[in-house]
C-alpha cells in the first residue's frame, strides 16, 4: 500500500534522509502545512461526487492539525463537522473510518448531533461489523441521555453480539455512559453478566469491568460476584488483574466490617501467584503486600515471586519487583531482607530507576553492619545519576542514620562529601535537611555538622538555603563548647553576600552574642559595623539588636530581649501573610490577635493520601465554603449566629452518613466561646427527587451542657447540589463542655420528571435518621505548631508542669497508641515527632496546641512498649495557665 | 476509585523528540503548554537509555512510563503509578505499527501513513480503557481500509468476502 500521501508524488530532491543535511530538509508530507490551507481543502468534503482518497487525506491533515496542539474556532469546527458528515454518503470503508475519528475529535455540540445520529444508526445496524463497532463508540460518545434511552436496545443487543469487537465496542461505551447516564446502563445488568461468560479474552474483560461498576455500591452483590468468579475460571489475564483488585477490596471491606478469623479469598490471591501470565502474578504479588496487616506468612509466597522477578531479563519486570519490594520494605523490612543480594546486584542496573529503588531498599532493610559497606556503594553510584534519584537516596540516609545513630560519623562524611559536590537546589536542600535532622537527633553530631554547614554557606549559590542555615546556626551554635568558632563563619556573611543572607547572618550574630556572655564585646563591635550598610533592612537589624544587647541587664529587660530574639511566632505564617494583605491601612493598628491561629491542612498531602483507598468512592462533595477563613465568613453572614463572637475553631466534616446513601450528609461543628453551631451539608443524590424545608432535628438529652437556641433550615435541596442546614446550641462559656448529639434529617419530597426537570407541586413529608455526633474535647484544642519546641518548652514555667503516667493496654504498635493520643487531644505533632521508626520500643512525641480561652499548652509524651506490647506512657504538660495542664491530663484520664 | 486499569497518555515522538502523534486521556495536563512540557521531560529522562531490545520503564512525577524505541520512534504508555507496569507494557503501540508499516517502522513510514498510525491509537485505547491489546488483531483492525478504495470487490480478500456473505445469511436467517 502507498501512504496516503502517496510519496512519489511528493517526490523531493533529497528523498534519502542524510545525517549532514539540515534537520530543516527532513522529509515531512505535513511540511508547512496551515490550519487555514486545510479549512479550505475541506470543502471537497463538499463535492458533488466524493473523492474518497482525497477526502480521507484531508481528514489525516485535520486530525494532524488537532494533534499538534492547534485548536479550531467554534465556527470552523462546526463548518467542518457539518460537511464531514456529507461523506457518509461514500461507501469506502477507509474514508468511514476517518471520518469516525473525525467526528469525535471535533466533539461537536448536542444540537449538531442530531445530523449525524441517522448516519451512525443506520451503522450500528450495518452488516459490516467494523462500522457497527465504530458507529456505537462514535455515538456514544456524543449523544446525550434523551437520545441514549432511543438507541439502548440495540446497545444492548450489541453487548451479546457474537463479534467480540462489535461487544467490546459496546460495553466500553458502557463504561464511560455509566458516569453520565447510571440509571439507563444499569438496566444492562443481564447482557452484561452473559459478557463476562464470553469466550472472547478482551469481552469477558470489558464485561467484568462494567459489571463491577454497575453494582458497586452493593457490597454483597460484589462480594458474590468475585465469590463466583475466583472459582471459576476467568480466561483472560486483563480480566484476571481486575478480578485481584476486586478481590482485595472485597477483602479489605470485610475487614472494615469486623469479620475476623481466616483471611477469606487470601487462598485465590495466592493461587494466582502461579498463573501463566506475569502481568497476574505480579498484580496478585502486589495485592498480597498490600493487605491490611499482612502477617509475614501471607507475605512469603508473594516476596518469592518477587524475588525471581528481580533477575528477570526484562527491565519492565524487574522495576515492577523492585518497586513493590521497596513498598514492603517500609513496613516489613525483615520480610525484605532475602532478597539482598538480588538487590545489591540490581545498584548496577543499567536501569538507574531500578538501581535506585535497589538502593533505598537496601537502606531500608539493611542491619547496622552493612552500613559501610552499602555507603561504599552508594558513593559510586551517586556520580552518574539524576538529582531527582539523588534527593530519593539522600532522603533514605536520613531515616537510615535515625534508626541506627551509632552510626552517625560514616553517614554524616558521605552527607557532608555530597554537599560539597555539585547539584541543584532541591538536592542541596535535601542534604541540608537531613544535616540537620541528624544534629538534633545526635547530640555527638552536633558540633561536626554545625561545621559542616558553616563551610558550605561560604561557598552556597542558594539565598534559602544560606538563610536558613544561618537562622539555624544562631539557635544550636551558642549551645555549644565553643561557640566563637563559629562567628568567623557568620560574619564572612556580612561582607560577601546579598542583603538577605546579610540581614539573616547579623541576626544569628545577635543570638550568640545574647547568649554567650563572653562574646558580647566582639559582637556589639561586628554589630557596629554593620550599621552603615547599604541595605536599610540590614542596617534596621544591627542598630535594633545593638539596643537589645546593650540594655541594662535587668531580669525583665532579659526575658523580654530574649522573648524578642528567639520567641516564636504564635501564628502560622501563611495565616499571617493572608491577614497582612487583608489588613486596611487605617487608624487601627493591625491586631495580631486577629490572626487565626489554625494550621491549613496541607490540601496537596491530603489529596495524595485520600487518592488510592476507595472510601473516596463517595467523596464528599466540596463545600462552597471550607477552610477557616471560609467557615468564618459563612457563619457572620447569618444574622442568627454574627453575635456569637469570634469562631474559635472548626472541625473537619464528619461523615453522618454511609458512602452512596439517597442523602448524603456530613456535619461541621463550629466552637464559639459561648455556643456552638453545627453546619450540616447536605447532599440529595436522586435525580428524580427535590427536597425542600430540609431541617436537622437534633436530640441533646446526652449533651446536658448545651441547649438548642436556634436552627437555621434550607429551603430547597435539588439533586446534586449541596447545601447547609445549621443548629446552634448555647454552652457555658469558655468549658469544654462534651457530649452525644442524634440527628433525625427532616424534609418534604417532590418527585421530579427527570426529563423536563420540573417538580410535581405536592410533596410528602419524610426523615430519614443520620449517625450520631458527638463534641469531644478534641473540638476544644486549636492544632498549633511551634518554630521550636525546646524553646517553647523551656520558656513555660516548669514549676506548673504536670506529669502523670498511664497504661494504654495492649496495642498493635507505638504508632498506633500515639495516633490514638493525638487524635484525642487534637494537638499539633512537631518535628515530625508523630513518626516512629518501625522497630522502635520507645518514643518521644511533642505536641503544641492552642486550648479555648486562647491558652497555650505544650505536651511531651513519652512512650514505651514491653514484650508483651503493653504500652505505656508518661504525659508532661505546661500550660499558660495551670488549669489547662489539668484540663489535658483530664482528657487523657478519661480517653 | 477507577479499578480497572487506565492509561494517561499514549505518546509517539520521534528521535528528537517532537511529536509525531500523542493522545492524552486523562485531565493531568489541560493545555498543549502542559502536553509539551510533559513530552520534552519524557524524552529527555529516557533519551539515552537502551529501550531498543527491551520495553523500559521509568517514572516520572507520580507517573509509571514504559517506553520502547524503534528506529526513530519512540512510543510511550504512561500510567498512574498505582498501574500494574506489564498492562501498561502491553499496550506500546511498536509491534502493530510495525505490522501496519510492514517492517519498516519509521519516522517517515509513520509520517506517511499517519492515518493508520491514529488508527491504530483509536483501536487500542478507548477514552483511557484498554480496548485491545494483540497487535495483530489491532493492525488488522486499524488496516481494514488500507483495501484500495478504488479496486473492486472481487479483490477484497477471500475470507473477508466470505465472512461478509456468512454474516449476511444469518442476518437473514434470524428475520
Amino acid at each position: 500500500r502507498k501512504g496516503v500521501f502517496g510519496r512519489s508524488a511528493m517526490a523531493q530532491p533529497f528523498v534519502k534522509k542524510d545525517d549532514d543535511h539540515d534537520d530543516e530538509m527532513e522529509y515531512s508530507p505535513f511540511m508547512g502545512i496551515e490550519k487555514g490551507a486545510v479549512l479550505q481543502e475541506a470543502r471537497v468534503f463538499n463535492d458533488a461526487q466524493v473523492d474518497p482518497r482525497r477526502c480521507s487525506q484531508v481528514i489525516t491533515k485535520l486530525l494532524y492539525l488537532l494533534n499538534q496542539g492547534e485548536s479550531f474556532t467554534k465556527v470552523e469546527a462546526t463548518e467542518v463537522f457539518f460537511s464531514v458528515t456529507k461523506l457518509f454518503q461514500s461507501k469506502d470503508t477507509g474514508l468511514r473510518r476517518m471520518v469516525y475519528l473525525i467526528i469525535k475529535e471535533l466533539s461537536p455540540s448536542s444540537d449538531e448531533v442530531i445530523i449525524v445520529t441517522s448516519s451512525l444508526m443506520k451503522d450500528m445496524n450495518s452488516k459490516i461489523d467494523m462500522y457497527r463497532a465504530n458507529a456505537i463508540r462514535v455515538l456514544c460518545r456524543i449523544i446525550d441521555g434523551t437520545l441514549l434511552t432511543q438507541i439502548e436496545r440495540y446497545l444492548k443487543q450489541a453487548i451479546v453480539d457474537k463479534n467480540p469487537v462489535v461487544s467490546s465496542a459496546a460495553l466500553v461505551s458502557g463504561l464511560h455512559l455509566l458516569r453520565t447516564n447510571p440509571e439507563i446502563v444499569k438496566r444492562w445488568s443481564n447482557e452484561v453478566q452473559e459478557g463476562v461468560q464470553s469466550r472472547s479474552a478482551l469481552v469477558q474483560f470489558h464485561a467484568l469491568a462494567l459489571l463491577h461498576q454497575i453494582r458497586q455500591n452493593d457490597r454483597l452483590a460484589v462480594s458474590k460476584l468475585v465469590g463466583s468468579l475466583t472459582r471459576g475460571s476467568v480466561r483472560s489475564p486483563l480480566a484476571q488483574c481486575l478480578l485481584i483488585r476486586y478481590t482485595s477490596q472485597v477483602i479489605r471491606d470485610m475487614s472494615n466490617h469486623g469479620q475476623s478469623g481466616e483471611r477469606p479469598f487470601y487462598e485465590f490471591l495466592e493461587s494466582c501467584l502461579r498463573h501463566k501470565a506475569e502481568m497476574v502474578i505480579l498484580e496478585a504479588a502486589r495485592a498480597i503486600t498490600e493487605l491490611d496487616g499482612v502477617t509475614s506468612r501471607e507475605l512469603t509466597p508473594a516476596i518469592t515471586v518477587l524475588q525471581l522477578f528481580l533477575s528477570s531479563p526484562k527491565p519492565v519486570l524487574r522495576f515492577a519487583a523492585v518497586r513493590t519490594l521497596n513498598k514492603v520494605s517500609m513496613t516489613h523490612p525483615m520480610a525484605v531482607t532475602n532478597c539482598n543480594i538480588d538487590m545489591e546486584s540490581l545498584i548496577s542496573d543499567q536501569n538507574r530507576s531500578i538501581a535506585t529503588l535497589a538502593i533505598t531498599t537496601l537502606l531500608k532493610t539493611g542491619n547496622e553492619s552493612s552500613v559501610e559497606r552499602l555507603m561504599k556503594q552508594i558513593t559510586n553510584f551517586m556520580s552518574d545519576i539524576a538529582d531527582e534519584f539523588k534527593i530519593v537516596v539522600v532522603d533514605a540516609i536520613r531515616s537510615l542514620c535515625v534508626k541506627f545513630p551509632l552510626k552517625y560519623r560514616s553517614l554524616m562524611t558521605f552527607l557532608s562529601n555530597i554537599l560539597r559536590e555539585e547539584g541543584g537546589f532541591e538536592y542541596k536542600r535535601a542534604i541540608v535537611d537531613s544535616i540537620v535532622t541528624i544534629i538534633r537527633d545526635i547530640p555527638d553530631a552536633k558540633e561536626g555538622g554545625l561545621l559542616h554547614l558553616c563551610e558550605f554557606i561560604e561557598d552556597c549559590e542558594f539565598t534559602y538555603l544560606s538563610t536558613q542555615i544561618l537562622h539555624f546556626l544562631g539557635i544550636e551554635g551558642p549551645k555549644t563548647s565553643d561557640p566563637s568558632k563559629y562567628i568567623r563563619y557568620i560574619y564572612n556573611r556580612v561582607h560577601l553576600e546579598n542583603a538577605t543572607v546579610r540581614a539573616a547572618a547579623v541576626s544569628t550574630l545577635a543570638k550568640f552574642g545574647f547568649m554567650v556572655d563572653s562574646l558580647k564585646p566582639r559582637i556589639t563591635v561586628l554589630l557596629k559595623r554593620c550599621i552603615y550598610d547599604s541595605d536599610d533592612e540590614v542596617r534596621d537589624r544591627a542598630t535594633l539588636f545593638l539596643s537589645v544587647l546593650g540594655g541594662d541587664g535587668t531580669l525583665d529587660a532579659d526575658k523580654d530581649s530574649k522573648e524578642f530574639l528567639f520567641g516564636s511566632l504564635e501564628v502560622p505564617l501563611a495565616n499571617m501573610e493572608t491577614s497582612l494583605k487583608n489588613y486596611d491601612p487605617s487608624e487601627e493598628a493591625f491586631d495580631i490577635n486577629s490572626v487565626p491561629k489554625e494550621v491549613k491542612s496541607q490540601p496537596l498531602a491530603e489529596k495524595k493520601a485520600q487518592g488510592k483507598k476507595p472510601t473516596g468512592l463517595g467523596a464528599p462533595p466540596a463545600a462552597p465554603a471550607s477552610g477557616f477563613e471560609g467557615y468564618e465568613r459563612l457563619l457572620s453572614s447569618i444574622p442568627e449566629f454574627a453575635s456569637f463572637g469570634k469562631l474559635f475553631k472548626s472541625s473537619s466534616p464528619v461523615e453522618l452518613t454511609e458512602a452512596e446513601t439517597e442523602y448524603a450528609v456530613n456535619v461541621v461543628k463550629h466552637i464559639f466561646d459561648n455556643h456552638v453551631v453545627f453546619q450540616y451539608n447536605c447532599t440529595n443524590t436522586i435525580p428524580e427527587q427535590l427536597l425542600e424545608r430540609v431541617n436537622v432535628i437534633v436530640d441533646a438529652s446526652e449533651a446536658e451542657e448545651f441547649s438548642e437556641i436556634t436552627s437555621k433550615a434550607l429551603n430547597s435541596l435539588p439533586y446534586d447540589s449541596p447545601g447547609q442546614a445549621f443548629v446552634a446550641f448555647e454552652k457555658p462559656a469558655g468549658v469544654p463542655a462534651v457530649g452525644k448529639f442524634s440527628n433525625t434529617l427532616t424534609f418534604v419530597v417532590k418527585e421530579v420528571d427527570p426529563s423536563t426537570g420540573e417538580a410535581e407541586d405536592d410533596g410528602v413529608e419524610d426523615e430519614y435518621q443520620l449517625e450520631d455526633l458527638e463534641v469531644v474535647s478534641a473540638d476544644y484544642i486549636l492544632k498549633v505548631s511551634v518554630s521550636n519546641f525546646r524553646n517553647a518548652w523551656e520558656s513555660m514555667n516548669e514549676e506548673d508542669e504536670h506529669v502523670d503516667e498511664y497504661g494504654l493496654g495492649q496495642r498493635e504498635s507505638l504508632g498506633e497508641a500515639i495516633k490514638a493520643v493525638i487524635d484525642l487531644l487534637g494537638m499539633q505533632p512537631c518535628e515530625g515527632t508523630e513518626t516512629v521508626p518501625s522497630n522502635a520500643r520507645s518514643h518521644t512525641c511533642l505536641l503544641s496546641g492552642v486550648y479555648i480561652g486562647n491558652v497555650k499548652v505544650l505536651v511531651r509524651a513519652q512512650f514505651g512498649m514491653d514484650s508483651s506490647k503493653e504500652i505505656a506512657m508518661k504525659l508532661a504538660v505546661r500550660a499558660e495557665d495551670v488549669s489547662v495542664a489539668e484540663a489535658i491530663h483530664e482528657i487523657v484520664a478519661n480517653g | 476509585m477507577e479499578l480497572p486499569p487506565k492509561v494517561k497518555n499514549i505518546l509517539l515522538l520521534d528521535s528528537e523528540g517532537k511529536r509525531i502523534a500523542a493522545k492524552y486521556y486523562s485531565g493531568d495536563w489541560p493545555t498543549n503548554t502542559a502536553k509539551e512540557a510533559f513530552e520534552k521531560a519524557v524524552f529527555s529522562k529516557t533519551q539515552k537509555t537502551n529501550a531498543r531490545t527491551e520495553v523500559e520503564v521509568t517514572a516520572l512525577e507520580n507517573n509509571i512510563i514504559v517506553y520502547k524505541f524503534v528506529q526513530d520512534l519512540h512510543f510511550f504508555v504512561t500510567g498512574g503509578e498505582e498501574e500494574n507496569e506489564l498492562v501498561l507494557a502491553s499496550l506500546l503501540l511498536f509491534d502493530a505499527v510495525n505490522l501496519l508499516l510492514r517492517g519498516n517502522a519509521d519516522k517517515r513510514e509513520a509520517l506517511d501513513n499517519l492515518d493508520l498510525i491514529f488508527l491504530c491509537f483509536d483501536e487500542i485505547i478507548d477514552g483511557g480503557i484498554v480496548l485491545e491489546t494483540d497487535a495483530n488483531v489491532i493492525a488488522e483492525k486499524a488496516g481494514i481500509n488500507s483495501i484500495d478504495p478504488n479496486a473492486p470487490l472481487s479483490e477484497q480478500t477471500i475470507s473477508q468476502a466470505l465472512a461478509t456473505a456468512r454474516e449476511h445469511l444469518t442476518r437473514s436467517l434470524m428475520k
